[in-house]
This record gives structure tokens, sequence and C-alpha cells, in this order.
């Protein structure tokens, strides 16, 4: 496999230092809440607060670090508090790390101190990771992508200390000395000396240069690519982990709130008394809705109760009338009718590379596809909850959120205090996948916390979790493309229309990272012109997993294997092709949004052994078909075969073969978790999920109409890594993108007929 | 409001609730045994799955009421002596990701274990489809489950 380095956006910015009075107290006093450790069983239960010294980590040795997130801009790289993350050396044996990344399920919690293990010559089973409060945001396939570099800094850093201390120590060079498992030996006599024992005098030494220090050699790696458990999962299987619904305080009580079903609606009325009435409801009141949200201006009315299920009794019982609002007839229907429109509409942006109108030059064979994608509810298993407590002018919030640091900004604005008296504690959250970073429940809970003076426990419940998430955006691409007579593109027109993620009330707002997948696909045209509306909708929009790759892919792909088609070539040698062009061709850069483009060897390589892997050209029996899709993003290169039966007017997906090269594994069982989850929940998006509007509101209030992929759905996974370069790739979202291409593809293969429509149904095709 | 005892892990407790308080709220709200998890409400995510009597139950949809004399066994009573096989396998297989319902499924999985203790994948498709997880761990569920049966005969 070639050797490639990837290119990031950012450079990681490293600092270290080791004196601990300089570390950034608001972080260290705050953490607490969750602690990993390998073989270690305490874990369910929080401590309310940890002691003071090993909050700070007095007499330790403490090494601060910043780790990046993928798309963390320049600018944010000096901060007031550059640090986000600690490692702890403790003269009593103990090593910490300090990670202010949120656990969602990502496996970031095993994946990131492995790293710091690998290159600090610490025994792994001795780290215990800490989630630091107040955590800045955790999303966009990052957190391994952006730990890489630093945590092998700051480890390199803790080993070359305690060389530099042991050589001291014992009066020999330091050439003298090796690391190995938190000790320092002695080459020459073998004598040993602990990190624990050794921390006094290193905590003295300078640190060495976190940019300049030496790193281990790959070949040198003993833990990184092995598969390594999960240090949350017995708590986990055991039901001990707490998530944010789990957090019980003395004195809270829960409250759940009527919200207005109609996009930018307004109360009208409701009944305070019938929901006293119901036993266990203490309190009823309403509260000015978060500006942010789809209901702003109006109200919204809260219940609180001693228990969630008067609560909700409390809030059936309300006799809550709304009335909508400017969105009142929009509808499924409407949006179609606008989307269909902004297909013609002047471009809101465009890039191309030639002055000519692609759509009409000379090519030997045209073809024009439109594919849509309906809005997508995120469904995490855990309803949106938080817990706040106010008492004595501060606020202390228990959250599972993948943003705590926007809890506490919210927080600190609303009550008119300080952000230093605000804490969030990031519990364990039931699924991220974008949903967690802040919504209106921040806002309402506050407001209920001040009115009730006691601890409270907001819960949305499923429905107010269907009615009232960020949608991931409706839309549609309208595809164009000229070959030559050997099947070359000639020509490439995308045209994508959706309702933006960030204009919200105003599409001019829109950003063009909507989109990736399809401004930056692979495919080499002569003449290509790529451009975007997007427009507006009463229905809130947000982040889904893996953003605009779960529709631009699955167009693009799709479209590609119609080319293949109509170029009467194999699907797979077609693009195998196409790549072959392109590596012949220098290729300028169309976008650096994502910092990198694929090489087409590479690209190459992936379709070559998917293809051997799931026998591609193999004949599959009658009513069966494979279909092969393949994608680059965030510096991961992935491709896929997918078999599928079709019969009876049933789709059954069979087999899905994936081949991944992440660049270089970091924990093997992590990434094949990743690997597999993303792929499984691309298939429930592909077969099975739709949010549909009617009369200016959500439709789907529960799982009686949205379902999941379930386990009677789920085809046999064969998955392969390859490591083709040298730094991690993104992993929790690129995988997600394969599927639906790949299902589609295979079912035109299995019954010659094209699908364009999420989700797939062999009933409705588009144009 | 009225008082209800319910047998719980083995253990009797009594609760003062409205009578159609589902067992899920008392559990979690009342009794603090928050391993049983709210998904839905209506019965159809399976992350509220306890035993009742042996049975795989949806406790959203059980009334406290109801429960006399019934056996009632949760996430932290399954397993009698430390892990039950089911929760064993499920680190072997390094089942789960975020988790949140997950011991809902290992409820699920335990009792078909007890009822087939060799079950093919159709069978686990039949017990298994009430569980939904959005993580989507179900083809490490499959295995695990097929783990904890294989190893029971081993």
């Amino acid at each position: 496999m070639t050797q490639w380095l990837a290119i990031f956006a950012v450079a990681p910015l490293t600092s270290a230092f080791a004196t601990p009075s300089i570390a950034p107290r608001r972080k260290l006093t705050h953490e607490h809440e969750t602690h990993l450790r390998a073989n270690e069983d305490r874990w369910g239960d929080f401590p309310p607060h940890l002691p003071y010294n090993l909050c700070c980590g007095r007499g330790a040795l403490v090494i601060g670090l910043t780790l990046r997130g993928r798309f963390h801009h320049p600018s944010s790289e000096v901060s007031k508090d550059p640090f986000n993350a600690w490692i702890r050396i403790h003269p009593d044996g103990q090593i910490q790390l300090v990670l202010n990344k949120s656990e969602m399920g990502q496996g970031v919690f095993t994946a990131l101190p492995m790293i710091l293990a690998e290159e600090a010559e610490i025994d792994f089973s001795r780290i215990t990771v800490i989630q630091a409060d107040d955590a800045d945001g955790t999303g966009g396939s990052g957190s391994v992508a952006g730990g890489y570099k630093p945590l092998r800094q700051a480890g390199a850093q803790v080993r070359e200390v305690m060389i530099a201390a042991a050589a001291r120590r014992w009066a020999v060079p330091t050439a003298q000395c090796r690391a190995r498992n938190s000790q320092i030996i002695d080459t020459s006599s073998g004598r040993t000396l602990s990190y624990a024992a050794l921390v006094k005098e290193a905590r003295r030494l300078p640190l060495p240069d976190a940019k300049t220090v030496p790193l281990k050699d790959p070949k040198d790696f003993s833990l990184l690519g092995r598969s390594v458990r999960h240090l949350d999962i017995p708590h986990k299987v055991k039901g001990a982990a707490r998530f944010g619904l789990d957090v019980r305080l003395p004195g809270m009580v829960y409250a759940v709130v009527a919200q207005c079903p109609y996009f930018r609606g307004e109360l009208v009325s409701y009944d305070a008394a019938k929901a006293k009435a119901i036993p266990g409801v203490l309190e009823v009141f309403d509260i000015p809705t978060d500006l942010q949200s789809a209901n702003k201006n109006t109200r919204e009315v809260a219940v609180v109760a001693t228990n969630t299920w008067a609560a909700i009794q409390g809030r059936n019982a309300l006799a809550t009338e709304w009335k909508s609002g400017q969105y009142h007839d929009e509808s499924t229907e409407t949006l179609t009718t606008q989307l269909r429109a902004a297909l013609d509409a002047p471009e809101y942006w465009n890039s191309t590379n030639t002055e000519l109108n692609p759509d009409i030059v000379p090519a030997a064979k045209r073809l024009e596809a439109i594919y849509e994608f309906p809005f997508l509810a995120h469904v995490t298993m855990e309803p949106m909850n938080i817990t706040v407590s106010l008492e004595g002018g501060r606020c202390e919030i228990w959250s599972p959120t993948q943003a705590g640091e926007g809890t506490r900004e919210t927080a600190a604005k609303l009550l008119g205090i300080d952000k230093k008296n605000v804490t969030v504690h990031v519990t364990f959250m039931g699924g991220g996948f974008g949903r967690r970073f802040g919504a209106p429940f921040d806002h309402q809970a506050i407001h209920i916390a001040r009115s009730v003076r006691r601890p409270v426990q907001l819960i949305w419940t499923r429905e107010d979790d269907f009615t009232h998430d960020r949608y991931r955006p409706a839309g549609m691409h309208r595809l164009r493309a000229g070959i030559d007579q050997e099947g070359t593109l000639v020509s490439w027109t995308d045209r994508l229309v959706d309702t933006t993620i960030i204009g919200q009330g105003d599409p001019k707002q829109a950003q063009l990272f909507e989109l990736g997948g399809a401004l930056d696909q692979p495919y080499p045209a002569q003449h290509f012109r790529i451009s975007y509306v997007p427009i507006d909708s009463g229905a809130t929009r947000g982040a889904w997993r893996g953003v605009e790759i779960s529709f631009n892919v699955f167009a693009v792909e799709s479209f590609i294997d119609e080319l293949a088609h109509l170029a009467g070539q194999d699907p797979c040698l077609y693009r195998r092709r196409l790549f072959e062009n392109t590596a012949a061709q220098t290729r300028t850069p169309r976008s650096n949004f994502d910092g990198a483009l694929a090489d087409p060897k590479r690209m190459i390589e992936m379709l070559d052994l998917t293809a051997e892997k799931a026998a591609w050209g193999k004949p599959l029996g009658v009513h069966r078909g494979r279909g092969i899709s393949c994608f680059f993003s965030k510096t991961t290169y992935l491709a896929q075969v997918t078999e599928v039966t079709v019969k009876k007017g049933n789709i059954s997906v069979d087999r899905v073969v994936t081949v991944v090269d992440p660049g270089t594994v970091i924990n093997m069982n992590g990434i094949r978790a990743q690997i597999e989850g993303a792929i499984l929940m691309g298939l429930s998006a592909t077969l099975k999920e739709r949010i549909t509007v009617k009369d200016g509101m959500i439709q789907q209030q529960n799982f009686n109409s949205y379902d999941l992929l379930r386990m009677p759905d789920t085809p046999h996974l064969e998955t392969h890594l390859v490591e083709g370069g040298r730094l991690p790739g993104g992993i929790g979202e690129p995988p997600l993108a394969l599927i639906a291409p790949s299902v589609g593809n295979a079912i035109f293969a299995a019954t010659g007929k094209r699908l364009r429509k999420l989700p797939l149904q062999l009933d409705e095709v588009s144009s | 409001m009225a008082h209800f005892t319910l047998e719980i892990n083995h253990q009797q407790h009594t609760v003062d609730a409205d009578p159609e308080m589902p067992l899920l709220w008392a559990l979690r709200d009342l009794l603090n045994l928050t391993g049983t998890k709210y998904g839905c409400g209506i019965g159809l995510c399976g992350a509220c799955t306890v035993h009742i009597d042996g049975a795989a139950t949806r406790s959203c949809q059980t009334a406290v009421a109801t429960l006399a004399g019934k056996q009632i066994i949760t996430i932290e009573g399954l397993g009698s002596n430390g892990l039950h096989r089911v929760q064993e396998a499920w680190i072997a297989e390094q089942v789960p990701q975020c988790g949140y319902c997950q011991p809902g499924q290992i409820m699920s999985a335990a009792a078909l274990l007890s009822e087939n203790p060799r079950p093919n994948d159709s069978d686990i498709n039949d017990a298994m489809a009430g569980n939904l997880c959005r993580c989507a761990t179900y083809f490490r569920i499959r295995n695990a489950i097929h783990r904890a049966a294989e190893e029971t005969y081993a």
C-alpha cells in the first residue's frame, strides 16, 4: 500500500508546562463525573466532588495540551485558555487523562488514552480518563484525527522528562535510559525507577518542546492498531453507566414542557387547574421560548411534578390551544414544489472550470436525473434532557451534550451571572449524531429551575423530540452529464437545492459545507459546473451524522452508476477508468474546505480490494444484484459492495462488504464498531426514514410513524481495514455515506429499476 | 395514589403511586433503579424491557397496579452472582456504543435464551425485533447472542 500523507487544514497547536500552578484552574476544579479506568468497577456512581488535591493535581506532574477538532478555525488557536486536555502523573502512581470531549459511544475515551499510553510508554491499564466539564464540542469525526498529534507530542514529553529525571537521579547519560511500562530502565545496570517515583524530580525539569520532541517510529508501536476493549462497556452492560436522564439530585423535581406543534405558532390558552389536579403535579407556568427555536416569539407551558409520569400526565391534561403562524401552509408537497422551482432559479453560488455551458458542449451521450432526499430526525435513543440546580448564585448543570460550553454560555446569559459561576457536567449520552449541540431545552430548563427553586430535570418525551428536532435538510440534486464514446466525462453539472442548515429563516446565510461530497466529488470532467440554491422552511435544521455527505454522495454515486450503464460498462471498471484518467491529470482543488482531495490511485486500490473481497462479477441468482460505491471524506478512503434480493416488492439487503482506509488505525475494535454502526444507521435512512410536514407541523411523533432499522433488517457485514497513510482520518461519519448508493445501485442491478428518491421504495421512483 | 408492593430483584419494595403509573417510572423515579431506560413510552423501542415472571416485558406499558405477586427482574438484578452470561457475551463481542438501549437489549436476549437455548438467526430476528438501537449495534448483538448460546453448551 502506498505511503501517503494526509493534509490537515489546521496544524495542531500543543503547549505544555510542568508547573501545576499555571494550570487553568476553572477546568481543573470543576471536572468530575465520569471516570473511566481499565479494570475498575466503580464508575457508574458519580462522586459528587473529588477531593481538591485530586482535582488540581497537587504534587503531580501536569501537562496541558490542546486537542483540535477538525474544523477549528486557525484564529481559535490562541485563546485565553488554550488547553482542553491535561495529563496528570501523580506521585502515588495514578495517571489521569482529563478530556474536554464527549463520549457518546464513538469510543474516544478509549482511543485517546491509547495514543497517550503508546507514546508516553505508560501501561494503558493504569490510565484513568476523566471527563472535563464544559466540553467545547465533539463532532465532525474529528476527535481522534485532531487529538492524534497533540497526544503523541504530549506523551513524548512525559516520556522524555521521565528519562531526564531518571538520568539525573542515577547520574548517567539519558541515552542509557529507556522508558517502558511506566518505568525508566537503566540499560547498563538493569535498575528501574517508576514514573511515580520520578514525579517530584520531573516537575523541576524543563519540559521538552512539544514541537520538537522526538516521536516514536510507528514501526515500534505495540498498542496502537490493536483491538482494545472499550473502557465504558462493562458499566453499560450492567445498567450502571449514568446518562443524563439518570441524574438524581436530592430534592429534585421533574418537568416537561408543552411546546407549540406549529412552526412559529403561538400559545392561545391552557388550563393550569386541570394539570394541577393530577396527583404529583406541583406547578404549572408558562415560560418564554428560545429565540433560536422554531417556535420563537411565543410562550410554552412548563409542568413540574414529583415524577416524570405525573409531569407527562399533567401536560396531557393541560388542554393547550395553539394557533399556527407564518408557515401555516407548509407541507412536504409545498416544499417539493419550491425545491423543484429552485432547480431552475438563479444560482446562489457556483463553482465552474469553464466559460462554456457544460450542458451544451458536444458529447456522444447525455443524461439528466433528479435525486431527492427528505428531512430526517436524529432519534437518539435517550431523548433530550438536562438537569439544573441553582444555589447561592451558582448554576450547576448535568447535561448529555456534545457542546457543554454552549450550554454554559446560555445559562450565564439567561441568569445574568458570570460564566465562572456556571458548571456543566457532561454525562454519558444515549447517542449524539449531531443532535446534542444544544437546543431550546437548555433555555427552557434554566427558566424552569429559576421558577421552582429546586433542582429540576427537564425531559423531552419522544414526541417532543420527534416534533422539535433539528432535522437533516431535505432537498434535491439535478445532475446532468455528457460522456464521449469511451464513457469519459465531457461535462458534469450538479445543481443542489436544499433547506439549508445555516440559513434558518434567511437562506442567504447558507454555507458551502453543505456541498461536501458534491463539490469535491472525485471524478474528473472536462467541463463542470456545480451550483447551489438554498430555500427556507419552518422546520429547524441541524447537523445529522455525516451532515451533508449522507445526501450528496447518494446522488453522485448513483448518477455515476447510471453513467456506467449509459456507457455500457461495468460500474466498478467504469469508476476505475475515470480514476485512471484523473491520475493522469493534475487536479486543481475546487474547494479546500476539507483540506484534501481524493488521491485517484488510492481510490483505485479501494475499488480493486472491495471487488476482490465481494467477488464482484461472480453471478448471483435471480432477483439478486450487487451495487458498488466509493467515497473519500475527512482523509478516509472507502469503497463498498452491497448485495440485495428484490422479491415480491420487498427489498432485502443481504450482505455489505466495506473496505476502509482511515490512514492509520488507533483501536481496531472501536474503528470497526464505528464503521458497522455508520453503515447500518445509513441503511436505516436508506430504507425507512422520512420526516414529513403538513399544515406547518411535523407529522411524525413516535416510532409508530417513524421506524428505524431493526434486527430483522440487519445484513451480514464484512468490514476490511487497510492502513495506507500515517495519520488517522475521520471515521464516525464517512462510512454512512456509501450505503444509500450501494443499495440503490444493487437494486438497479437486480431489477433494472433506478430509485432516485430516499428512502428507497420500489413503488416510488423519481424522475 | 395508593401503596403497591413490588418484588424487584428478589427484594420487596413499596411505592406510593398512581395505580396507572407504568413500572418504568416507578423504577426510575421512585426507586432510583435507573438501569431501565425510557425510550418511547409506547412499547415500540424496547429500551424499558424488564422480566416479569421470566418474560421480557415493556415496563412502560405495565401499570404498577397489575404487578402484585409478580417477580420483576431489572438489568440491575439480572446476574445473580456477578454478570449474567448474556452480559459477559456483550462484553466479549464489544456490543455497546452509546449503551443507552443495551439494558433493554440484554433483557430481551436473556429472555430469549431462557426459552430457546440455541436460537438461529431467524429466532433472534423475531425475539429482538422490538428493541431499537440507533447506534445500530445489531450485527454485534446477533453475534453476542450466538456466543452466549454456544458458551452454555461448550
